[in-house]
């Protein structure tokens, strides 16, 4: 506002300041949409026949079929269960260890990075692509299912919880260490009473992942409803397809509303 | 009442109720007896000779993964340039479709609070619950394999997770602005663009690039089941057994990756 006048129009600030980086961004975001679009290779008429049938697939979720394949639908939902409760409780417990170690107010330098590169490669690899390595080495079904989801547990968990014991309350940790309590008595009286509550609630919320995910790795060999949901695709039997994905959705409906209040009352 | 035991005639301080300390020790029996039962059903059908030769078989596996067949990575620029473009507009896709929805789930926006916004809540939740894979396996069903079925399956797995942010931040924002602008004699989309806009602008800009970031991650195994982009060639390479193009495809999936999460938080760094 350099003129003397007052003026009478307000326009008001734009989101980035800088008129360059502001149209440079615009630019650069239409000579993207144009180079995407002209590569982008879709037969469009395989899409308009598609669209017709559409209601063939779609209509699975009108008319479920959950009886004739019930059977099927019974063990991928026991497997995938199983393999939630399990690898949940086993990545929980190997995570206490490298959270610890990855806290850096309580684990010296090389302990910390040891740990910290184990939660990094754990984060960086896709559950579906660790699935894949792991059927190629342990064979198709659950187990290698299990690995999946305890090794995805593992980056998950571990490094929410040593972030948690780095923002302590130092006073409480200091406290006892004053009373001349050793490394494990500092852990056990002045940072896991800290910790607990927000690490059991952290794996409730990692159980409903791991449901979700275990409804997926099936698809590449690893157990579970996803198995039987990609059967009964490459079978075109879309009613017991819907039928699949509406347990699946009650599940993790139902896996939510359980966790969420479970949480509430642990916090 | 502090809990208290007493032994002989000294009192020794206790932390719980004798009663909440054995509820919480059958909780946690409870959990050990869930886990052994589960670990039981689902081990029912293992063949444990295949999990006794796994460290035979990853050795075996790592012989002929490395080294990694670079000469491979010439047939991967295109694949991967669909990928970052699926991830991409069906992130752009999966925004366009969410904010309506956002603003018509959050208690301070919504037109009509009984009916609109559990049909809103509706599709948050369905979204969000049924992963882009499983999306992915749907549409190539319904629509062709291709890039567009990965594309829409990307934005729709989106409307979930935006819409449910995006609502949250909207009633989570400063009422006494709206009601200033309000006061002005401003309409409902005036209100709109001037008093809630603004305040939500940069949550939806972090929400956005923190989606794409994700996206940009599960775009890359969609070719899978046949929907688009570098897990196409994944797919072909692990059936042909070709495990040494499998390590340059997982090296070029882990590269992207780590440099779509570096500008995600280069870009959230420099919003908020």
């Amino acid at each position: 506002m350099t003129s003397t006048a007052t003026p009478t129009r307000w326009a008001r600030p734009p989101l980035i300041r800088n008129a360059w980086l502001r149209w440079g961004l615009y630019l650069g975001v239409l000579l993207y949409l144009i180079a995407a679009a002209s590569t982008l290779d879709v037969n469009w008429q395989r899409v308009l026949d598609g669209l017709g049938n559409s209601w063939r697939v779609l209509g699975g979720f009108f008319t479920p079929d959950f009886t004739t394949r019930s059977r099927d639908i019974w063990q991928g939902m026991v497997e995938s269960l199983s393999m939630t409760v399990t690898s949940t409780v086993a990545g929980c417990l190997i995570s206490i260890p490298i959270g610890l170690g990855a806290a850096r107010n309580i684990a010296p330098l090389p302990v910390y990075a040891v740990c910290r590169s184990i939660i990094a490669t754990s984060r960086a690899f896709q559950e579906i692509i660790v699935a894949i390595l792991f059927v190629a080495m342990f064979g198709f079904g659950p187990f290698a299912g299990f690995l999946t989801l305890s090794f995805a547990t593992i980056g998950f968990i571990a490094k929410l919880l040593a972030e948690d014991i780095e923002d302590i309350d130092e006073a409480q940790a200091e406290a006892i260490r004053a009373t001349g309590a050793a490394w494990w008595q500092v852990i056990n009286y002045g940072i896991q009473p800290q910790v607990m509550p927000r690490l059991i609630g952290l794996s409730l919320y990692r159980l409903d992942i791991n449901f979700r995910e275990s409804a997926v790795i099936g698809i590449v060999g690893a157990g579970g409803i996803g198995a039987t949901l990609n059967t009964a695709m490459q079978r075109y039997d879309y009613d017991t397809a819907g039928a699949i994905l509406i347990i699946i959705i009650a599940v993790v409906l139902a896996a939510e509303y359980i966790s969420s209040h479970l949480r509430k009352l642990v916090q | 009442m502090m809990p208290v035991m007493t032994l002989g005639h000294r009192q020794l301080w206790r932390r719980r109720t004798p009663l909440a300390q054995w509820a919480i020790w059958f909780g946690w029996l409870a959990l050990g007896v869930l886990f052994v039962f589960s670990w039981q059903v689902m081990n029912e059908n293992t063949m444990w000779l295949f999990v006794e030769d796994a460290p035979r078989q990853a050795a075996d596996l790592l012989s002929r993964a490395w080294p990694p067949r670079w000469s491979y990575l010439d047939k991967l620029w295109l694949p991967l340039w669909d990928t970052v473009n699926i991830a991409t507009l069906g992130t752009a896709l999966g925004i366009v479709l969410a904010t309506p929805i956002a603003f018509l789930a959050a208690r301070n926006t919504t037109p009509s609070a009984t009916l609109l916004r559990p049909f809103a809540l509706l599709i948050i939740v369905s979204s969000r619950s049924i992963n882009s894979l499983i999306w992915a396996l749907l549409l190539v069903a319904i629509i062709g394999p291709g890039l567009l079925a990965g594309i829409i399956a990307i934005a729709l797995r989106s409307i979930g997770f935006i819409g449910k942010l995006l609502y949250e931040a909207i009633e989570e924002i400063d009422e006494t602005q709206v009601e200033a602008v309000r006061a002005t004699g401003a309409s409902k989309w005036q209100v709109m663009d001037y008093a809630v806009w603004p305040q939500i602008a940069p949550a939806f800009a972090g929400i956005s690039v923190f989606r794409w970031d994700i996206n940009i991650r599960e775009s890359t195994i969609l070719g899978l089941v046949g929907a688009g982009g570098i897990g196409l060639q994944l797919q072909s390479s692990l059936s042909r057994l070709a495990w040494a193009e499998v390590t340059v495809i997982f090296i070029v999936i882990l590269a992207t990756v780590v440099l779509s999460e570096w500008v995600s938080a280069r870009v959230r760094a420099a919003i908020i």
